[in-house]
C-alpha cells in the first residue's frame, strides 16, 4: 500500500465519455493489495470498461465476499453502491439486490477461494438462476490472504512457494459454468487488457450471469518458477481461442471481418459482440464442443482464453420468475405489499 | 526506437526542466527541498555555488527556469522558483564562514577585470580562492554595473546588492573605481596574465526620427536615464511620459517615472501583446501601477512647438498573423498624436567597444563586436576573454554569471599554459531515494495548491519614496506551500527492463498516464499510440530495452510526469526506482580536482 493517494492531477488531454466524465472519475480508493498484484490490473480494466460504456457510477452495485479479490470493489467506482458480504455468500446477496432493483448494473468480484471452495454452492446456483450480473473471478491458484496455500484451482504438479507440490485436481470455473448451463463464459488474463476490457464490457451488457475467469497472478505467493498461475507461465501457455469486440448500439460495425471467422451476437439492448475465431475449430455456441475443446487444450497444458461460450437467448432470473418489469424498489408500497386481504386470497388459491 | 541512452548526463538533466533552462544550471529542486526543511543557509549556499548572487537574482532574475517548469504544463502556473530563492536569501543565517577561503599566499598570476558588474564579480569569485590577484576596473564610483545603475531600487534594494557584491570584494579584489579603461592596448602592455572584459552592453539604442534632437532635454535614452536616476542626478520628470519600447528596461522606466512624479505614463508598443519582449511578471507589475500599455503604435516623429516637445506622432499599425503566431504582413492604417512632456527610449542596447583598438590583433565581426568563442569565451587575441553582455550582446544576469564561470576556467588554463578548450565534460550521479517499502526521502505527495502570490506594498505607500521595495517576499506559510508545489523533477524515474514482469501496475497507477507497455516502433508512430498521446515534441520519450516476457518495451513520456513515485511504489520487482539526479557541471575548482566527478556532492544529500 502507499502512503499517498493518487494525485488528483491528470493528463490535460484526458478523453471524456458520453456523460462528460473522465476515466479518473471511475476510480476508487488506493489499493492496499501487494505491489504488482494482478487484481489491481483487473480493477483498472473494470474502471476502463465502465468508463467506456459511460455507465453512471450511481447505477452500479459492486459486491464481493472475502479474500484479496474481494477487496477489489473498494478500488473502483467510488461513487457506486457496494456490499462486502460473508465469505462465499456474495451470490445470495447479489440475488437479493438484483431482485429488489433490476435496473442497476451488478458487478461481483470474487476469487478462486471465494467462488470455488467455500462459496461453490452459492456460485453454482447463481449460474443456474442466470442472475443478471457480471461475475469476475480473480483466479490466482492460492489463498493469498492466508499466506499462499493451494486453492481449488491449483493445477496438479504446480508447487507452492517453498516447493510443496499440489496433488489434487483443479476445478476449471469455465468448464464448470458451461456444464451448469451458464449463459456467458469467458477467460482472460490480468496482463492482457486488450482482451480483458472488451470481455468485461460484453459481460456487463449481457442479459444474464456473465462469468469472467481472470488469471490474476499473486506476485507474493504464486509468481515463482513452479507456479502455473504466474505472469511468465500464463504468457508462455496463453491460447486465445476467440476474440470478442464489443460494439455499442450507437455504432455500426466498421471493422472488416473475414466471413466465416466473425460471428456477431446481438445483445438485448441492440449492442453487439463480434466474435472472431483465432481457432476455426472452436464453436462458442455449442456446449459439448466447448467443453471438449477446453478439456483437450487443458490436457495439452494450454490456457484457453476469450469468450468461450455465449447464449443470449437463455432467460435471466427476472424472466424465469416472471417478475415485474420495473424495479421492485421503485414500486409504491401498496403494490409491493398489498395487505393481508391480498395474502389471504393468494393462500386461498392453494387450498 | 533504440533504448534511451541515460548514461549521457543530458538525458536526465533535460528532465529537470528548470535546471536545464537555467544558464548556470542551478540545482533548483535541490534548494527548494532545503527551503522546505527550513535549511535556508544550505539552500542559499547551494544557489550561490551556481548563480553567485542568490539574493539579487531572487528579486530580479529573468527566470528562464519558470517558463520551463513542468508544473506550468501540469497545471497553469509554474512554481515561483525565483521568489523561493529570495526566501532562502531573506531567511539565511550568517554564512561568512562558508564562503571560499582565500589563500594568504598568492599564485603569482594577475588578472585584469574590466568593469565591476555581475560578470567580472563572478569571475573574481571563482579566481580569488585559487590565489589569483584580481584587479577590477570600474568607470563609475560604485561597483555593481547595471545591477546598480539600471535596476531601480524599488526592485532591488541597494543594501541587498551591496551585501552580495561585498562577499566577493572582501575576498581581496583590488577594485579601482572611477578608472575607466580607455585603451586595450595600454592595458595589455601592463603585466597582466589575462584580461577579462565584462563591460556590459552600455549603449542604449537611439531612435532616429524627425524631431529627435529638437528638444533633447526631454528625450531620454532609457538606460542612461535610469543610471542618472540611480545616481540622483535626475529626480523629476514631466506629468505625461511616453516610454518607447516594451522590454524589461521599458518596464523599469515607466515605473521609475511614476516615482519621479509622472501622473500619466504610457508604454508605446509597436506590436500587439504576445510580441512584447518584457517578461509577463514585469508587465503585470507595471500594469498594477496603472501604467497604460498602448499597442500597435509605431513612432513616427517628435512634435516640437516653439522648441519644446509637446508630443509624438505614431503610425497606427495593423498586422496579419498566421496560425503559428507569426507576423506575415504589416501596414500602417493611420496616424495618431499623443501629447507628452517627456519621452524615454527603451528600445534596446548595443555593445560598444570604442576603447579597443582595431589593430591589436583582435578580430571584430560585421556588427563591429569582437569574435568570441561560445565555449571558452576567448577572443581571437589569446588571453583576452569576454563575458556577460559584452560577449554576445544583451542577455541577463544569470547568463553573465555562467559566462563568468566558464571564463574563469579559461583564464586559469591560459595562465597555466594549458589548452583552454580542454575542459571537463558535464557528469552526473544517481542515487536511490528509497527509504522503506513505500517511503522515499522526498515529499512525493502532490500539493494541489495554486501558485502563491507575492504580497506587494500598497499602491499608496510604494510611491512615497523612490526606493521602497515593492515586493515583500513570501511569508512563512506561503513559502511552506509553494515549496511543496515543486514536482521534484530531479528525482528521476529509472527503469531496469530486465526486472520487469509486465504486471501493468505502474501503467495502471500513473496519474498522468505517462507510461505504456507496447510493441516498439518509430518515435513518431509511438508518440501517437501511447496511453496518452505524447504531443510535446520538446520532451523526450524514455524507451526501455526489450522486456523479458513479451519483448515489448516500456515507454515513458517525460512531459507531464509529476514524480510522485507511485510507479516505483507499485512495482513488485524494483524495475522502477526513484533516483536523485545530481548534475556535475564543472566550475574552476572542479577542474583542479583530480577526481572531480567522484568528489561531487550536493549540499544536503
Amino acid at each position: 500500500m502507499s502512503y499517498i493517494s493518487k494525485p488528483k492531477v491528470t493528463h490535460p488531454g484526458l478523453p471524456r465519455n458520453e456523460l462528460g466524465m473522465t476515466i479518473r472519475e471511475y476510480e476508487g480508493g488506493m489499493s492496499t493489495l501487494c505491489a504488482g498484484c494482478g487484481h489491481d490490473s483487473v480493477t483498472r480494466a473494470l474502471v476502463q470498461a465502465a468508463f467506456e460504456l459511460s455507465i453512471p457510477p450511481h447505477r452500479m452495485a459492486k459486491l464481493s465476499g472475502i479474500g484479496c479479490s474481494s477487496k477489489t470493489p473498494a478500488y473502483f467506482l467510488r461513487q457506486s453502491h457496494g456490499f462486502n458480504s460473508v465469505h462465499g455468500r456474495m451470490p445470495s446477496v447479489a440475488t437479493g439486490a438484483n431482485a429488489a432493483n433490476r435496473d442497476l448494473f451488478f458487478v461481483g468480484v470474487s476469487g478462486d477461494g471465494d467462488s470455488l471452495s467455500i462459496g461453490l454452492g452459492q456460485f453454482a446456483h447463481a449460474v443456474r438462476r442466470n442472475l443478471n450480473m457480471l461475475y469476475v473471478i480473480e483466479n490466482n491458484g492460492v489463498y493469498g490472504l492466508t499466506k499462499g496455500q493451494f486453492s481449488a484451482s491449483a493445477d496438479i504438479g504446480s508447487t507452492a512457494k517453498k516447493g510443496e507440490e499440489n496433488l489434487q485436481p483443479p476445478m476449471d470455473p469455465c468448464q464448470l459454468v458451461i456444464s451448469l448451463g451458464g449463459s456467458f463464459v469467458a477467460r482472460s488474463f490480468s496482463g492482457d487488457k486488450e482482451q480483458l476490457v472488451p470481455l468485461l464490457k460484453a459481460g456487463l451488457m449481457h442479459d444474464g450471469f456473465a462469468v469472467v475467469d481472470v488469471i490474476s497472478p499473486c506476485v507474493t505467493f504464486n509468481d515463482h518458477e513452479g507456479s502455473t498461475k504466474s505472469y511468465q507461465y500464463t504468457r508462455d501457455h496463453y491460447h486465445p481461442a476467440i476474440f470478442a469486440d464489443y460494439i455499442p448500439p450507437s455504432e455500426e460495425i466498421r471493422a472488416q471481418y473475414d466471413e466465416g471467422d466473425a460471428m456477431p451476437v446481438t445483445l438485448h439492448d441492440g449492442s453487439q459482440i463480434v466474435l472472431r475465431k483465432a481457432d476455426p475449430d472452436y464453436d462458442p455456441g455449442d456446449v459439448a464442443s466447448a467443453i471438449e475443446y477446453l478439456q483437450r487444450h487443458r490436457d495439452a497444458g494450454e490456457i484457453v482464453t476469450g469468450l468461450l461460450y455465449i447464449d443470449e437467448q437463455k432467460p435471466e432470473m427476472h424472466a424465469l420468475n416472471k417478475s415485474v418489469a420495473e424495479p421492485m424498489s421503485s414500486l409504491p408500497f401498496q403494490r409491493l405489499c398489498p395487505g393481508s386481504g391480498a395474502l389471504k386470497s393468494l393462500q386461498d388459491r392453494f387450498r | 526506437m533504440k533504448p534511451t541512452d541515460t548514461s549521457n548526463p543530458d538525458y536526465f538533466h533535460k528532465v529537470v526542466d528548470c535546471q536545464w533552462a537555467c544558464p548556470a544550471h542551478t540545482d533548483v529542486p535541490g534548494y527548494i527541498r532545503l527551503i522546505a526543511q527550513g535549511r535556508f543557509s544550505d539552500a542559499y549556499m547551494l544557489n550561490r555555488k551556481s548563480n553567485v548572487f542568490p539574493a539579487i537574482l531572487g528579486r530580479v532574475c529573468d527566470r528562464p527556469c519558470e517558463p520551463a517548469c513542468r508544473r506550468g504544463r501540469v497545471e497553469e502556473k509554474p512554481v515561483a522558483i525565483c521568489r523561493l530563492k529570495r526566501v532562502a536569501a531573506d531567511n539565511r543565517g550568517d554564512i561568512t564562514d562558508r564562503l571560499p577561503k582565500i589563500p594568504a599566499t598568492k599564485n603569482g598570476k594577475k588578472v585584469a577585470l574590466v568593469g565591476a558588474g555581475c560578470a567580472s564579480l563572478a569571475v573574481a569569485n571563482d579566481l580569488m580562492p585559487l590565489g589569483y590577484e584580481c584587479v577590477m576596473f570600474e568607470a563609475l564610483d560604485r561597483p555593481g554595473g547595471l545591477m546598480w545603475t539600471n535596476i531601480p531600487a524599488f526592485r532591488l534594494p541597494p543594501e541587498v546588492l551591496q551585501e552580495e557584491i561585498d562577499m566577493i570584494l572582501n575576498m581581496g579584489v583590488d577594485l579601482r573605481l572611477n578608472t575607466p579603461i580607455e585603451s586595450m592596448q595600454a592595458l595589455l602592455a601592463e603585466d597582466y596574465d589575462a584580461v577579462f572584459v565584462g563591460t556590459g552592453a552600455p549603449k542604449g539604442k537611439n531612435l532616429e526620427i524627425p524631431g529627435r534632437y529638437d528638444d533633447e532635454a526631454h528625450v531620454h535614452i532609457g538606460i542612461e536615464w535610469l543610471e542618472s536616476v540611480a545616481f540622483g542626478h535626475i529626480d523629476k520628470i514631466g506629468d505625461r511620459v511616453l516610454i518607447i519600447g516594451v522590454g524589461n528596461t521599458a518596464m523599469d522606466c515607466c515605473r521609475t517615472s511614476l516615482r519621479l512624479g509622472a501622473k500619466d505614463v504610457k508604454v508605446m508598443a509597436r506590436k500587439p501583446r504576445g510580441f512584447f519582449k518584457a517578461s509577463d511578471w514585469e508587465l503585470e507589475d507595471a500594469e498594477e501601477e496603472n501604467v497604460e500599455i498602448v499597442i500597435n503604435h509605431s513612432p513616427k516623429e517628435f512634435v516640437i512647438e516653439d522648441g519644446k516637445l509637446v508630443g509624438m506622432n505614431f503610425d497606427l499599425m495593423e498586422y496579419d498573423i498566421d496560425d503559428n503566431g507569426r507576423i506575415t504582413d504589416t501596414r500602417s492604417v493611420g496616424e495618431e498624436f499623443f501629447p507628452c512632456d517627456d519621452v524615454v527610449l527603451a528600445i534596446g542596447q548595443d555593445n560598444a567597444f570604442p576603447w579597443i583598438e582595431r589593430d591589436i590583433g583582435m578580430e571584430f565581426d560585421k556588427w563591429d563586436v569582437p569574435v568570441v568563442d561560445r565555449r571558452t569565451h576567448e577572443s581571437t587575441l589569446k588571453g583576452v576573454f569576454f563575458g556577460g553582455d559584452a560577449a554576445f550582446g544583451p542577455e541577463n544576469i544569470i547568463w553573465a554569471v555562467e559566462h563568468a564561470h566558464q571564463s574563469a576556467i579559461s583564464i586559469h588554463k591560459h595562465c597555466h599554459g594549458e589548452d583552454v578548450a580542454d575542459r571537463l565534460p558535464d557528469g552526473m550521479s544517481l542515487a536511490t531515494v528509497k527509504m522503506g517499502i513505500h517511503e522515499w526521502s522526498y515529499s512525493n505527495d502532490y500539493e494541489g495548491a495554486e501558485r502563491m502570490i507575492v504580497p506587494h506594498v500598497s499602491l499608496a505607500e510604494r510611491f512615497k519614496q523612490l526606493n521602497i521595495e515593492v515586493e515583500l517576499g513570501f511569508d512563512a506559510e506561503q513559502a511552506a506551500t509553494e515549496v511543496e508545489r515543486c514536482l521534484n523533477c530531479d528525482i528521476q524515474t529509472v527503469f531496469a527492463a530486465k526486472l520487469c514482469i509486465e504486471c501493468d501496475a505502474c501503467v495502471d497507477i500513473c496519474p498522468v498516464d505517462c507510461l505504456t507497455i507496447t510493441a516498439n516502433g518509430s518515435e513518431e508512430e509511438l508518440r501517437g499510440r501511447l496511453q496518452a498521446p505524447a504531443t510535446n515534441l520538446e520532451q523526450d520519450l524514455y524507451v526501455s530495452g526489450e522486456l523479458p516476457q513479451t519483448q515489448r518495451v516500456m515507454v515513458k513520456d517525460e512531459d507531464l510526469c509529476v514524480h510522485c513515485g507511485l510507479c516505483a511504489e507499485r512495482c513488485p520487482t524494483g524495475a522502477w526506482d526513484m533516483q536523485e539526479f545530481s548534475l556535475f557541471h564543472p566550475h574552476l575548482k572542479d577542474e583542479l580536482s583530480p577526481d572531480a566527478p567522484g568528489k561531487f556532492r550536493k549540499y544536503g544529500t
